[in-house]
């Protein structure tokens, strides 16, 4: 089997590398890719959205369908974690691990204190990616996961349960909800004010004191707190179904 | 674009994916897997992919192997194959 | 010889790819298998985002570019001095979207424990028949 497996596998490596005698030279600035689309965005990004960086520019305007249903998968992953592993019924399971318990308790005074110190600092910065990526690198989905890692930092050193009472399951589940709705729902808006789906020009007239420019890159704001709320809601659901296989009353 | 740079990180990321697929240990393997996950985003780094890179240092190095971790705790360590 | 040693970047790209591929086909246990799929992924993510490198070009944020209106300092941008942007959009999306799928398969994996005590494969297909 695993010599079958490895005779595959190389037959593939060899067509592909058969194949990759045709591509571009590495760092080529006029390869077929960098030719027909990507100029437009490198010169007129800045014209049209006031949004320096042109990835998030790209994402969050150009390109903001493809970012809305990114954002749906991210939920129906989590859901999906959700339906396969939660259990509410008590009872043991029938190949329950072995018990950890003395191995895993031994909490340390140190990392207690720091963590204590260190977490707001984390979901500060964390919400400073989330502002600043129109300018820096960063935007939505970094920040997200930052602040959903902030959660599982303060799973991990001290108990599930201290994590889970300063954000429940009905709360993340309502929150995971919410981010989704804001994205979708500031394109509602603009489909509602006049112009197509997810076209920030429209939001002139709701927003005070701006040109249509400046309205892209207050819509691309809103979207990405929207991906951030979303994402940070489905990193501490999957990680509590995980570490506790679904009971939710003892993690790692 | 430093080729030399390049070609030292490249070599390293392979050692790790080789190694990740052969320890027998589950954990040795997610922490590997961890390692692999950084090595990438200093690679992505000196290609000026800098969202790229931050992502996958928040997404890969950080939650990706803590799901790994988690899920080995609650089955089996060892592993023969 | 000189387009093999030009070229030598695609080599090491496909090696990676045929490395996670492997582990997928071969290996017994299943969470190796999903080891296997996110090398799998993140050698593809890396053969995307080297396409978009340009050499001696920067990092695709524009510097004083705040300022929409000043049609008078807005000097004509060099397209080859900024590295193509596109592969990174579409790359964040990917690596999200893996994310995603490594969390469903653990969970996945887990109740397969749950259900049979094992997690290699030939004892469940054992336990199966």
């Amino acid at each position: 089997m695993k010599v079958l497996g490895f005779l595959a596998v190389a037959f593939t490596g060899f067509l592909l590398v058969v194949a990759a005698e045709d591509f571009p030279a590495w760092g080529d600035a006029a390869s077929p890719a960098s030719t027909h689309l990507s100029p437009h965005f490198i010169t007129d990004a800045v014209e049209e959205t006031a949004v320096p960086n042109m990835v998030t520019a790209v994402l969050a305007d150009y390109r903001g369908f493809d970012t809305m249903f990114e954002t749906a998968v991210i939920f129906t992953a989590g859901m999906a974690v959700i339906l396969i592993l939660r259990r509410t019924r008590r009872g043991r399971d029938k190949h329950a691990p072995e018990d950890r318990t003395d191995e895993l308790v031994h909490k340390d005074l140190i990392t207690r204190t720091i963590v204590r110190l260190l977490v707001p600092f984390i979901q500060l910065f964390a919400i400073y990616v989330v502002m600043h990526g129109h300018h820096s690198p960063g935007g939505g989905f970094q920040g997200g996961v930052m602040l959903g890692a902030s959660f599982i930092l303060l799973a991990i050193t001290f108990d599930l349960r201290t994590a889970l009472k300063r954000i429940g399951e009905r709360k993340n589940i309502l929150l995971a909800n919410a981010g989704l709705f804001i994205y979708a729902g500031i394109g509602a808006l603009c489909l509602v004010l006049g112009l197509n789906f997810l076209d920030y020009s429209a939001l002139i007239s709701i927003l005070p004191a701006t040109d249509r420019i400046m309205a892209h890159s207050h819509g691309m704001l809103g979207i990405e707190i929207g991906v951030a709320i979303a994402v940070m809601a489905i990193m501490v659901i999957i990680f509590a179904n995980l570490a506790s296989r679904g009971r939710y009353d003892k993690g790692l | 674009m430093i080729w030399q740079l390049d070609l030292i990180i490249l070599s390293l990321v392979v050692i790790c994916a080789i190694a990740a697929i052969t320890v027998k240990d589950l954990l040795n393997a997610s922490i590997i897997l961890g390692v692999y996950s950084f090595m990438m985003c200093l690679l992505w780094t000196e290609m000026g992919a800098v969202d790229v890179a931050f992502t996958e240092a928040a997404v890969g190095a950080g939650v990706s192997t803590i799901f790994c971790i988690s899920a080995v705790f609650q089955t089996k360590r060892r592993t023969k194959d | 010889m000189d387009m093999i040693l030009a070229k030598y970047n695609y080599w090491i790209y496909i090696l990676l790819m045929m490395i996670g591929l492997y582990a997928m086909i071969s290996k017994r246990n299943l969470v190796k298998k999903i080891i296997g799929m996110n090398i799998f992924q993140t050698a593809i993510i890396l053969f995307y985002v080297s396409i978009g490198a340009k050499r001696n070009a920067t990092i695709p944020i524009l510097e004083h570019g705040h300022g929409h209106g000043d049609d008078a300092a807005r000097t004509a941008l060099d397209v080859a001095a900024y590295v193509n942007p596109l592969p990174h959009v579409l790359m964040l999306t990917a690596i999200v979207v893996s994310v995603a799928t490594l969390g469903v398969a653990l969970a996945i994996v887990l109740r397969i424990y749950r259900q049979y005590g094992t997690l290699e494969e030939d004892e469940i297909l054992e336990q199966i028949q």
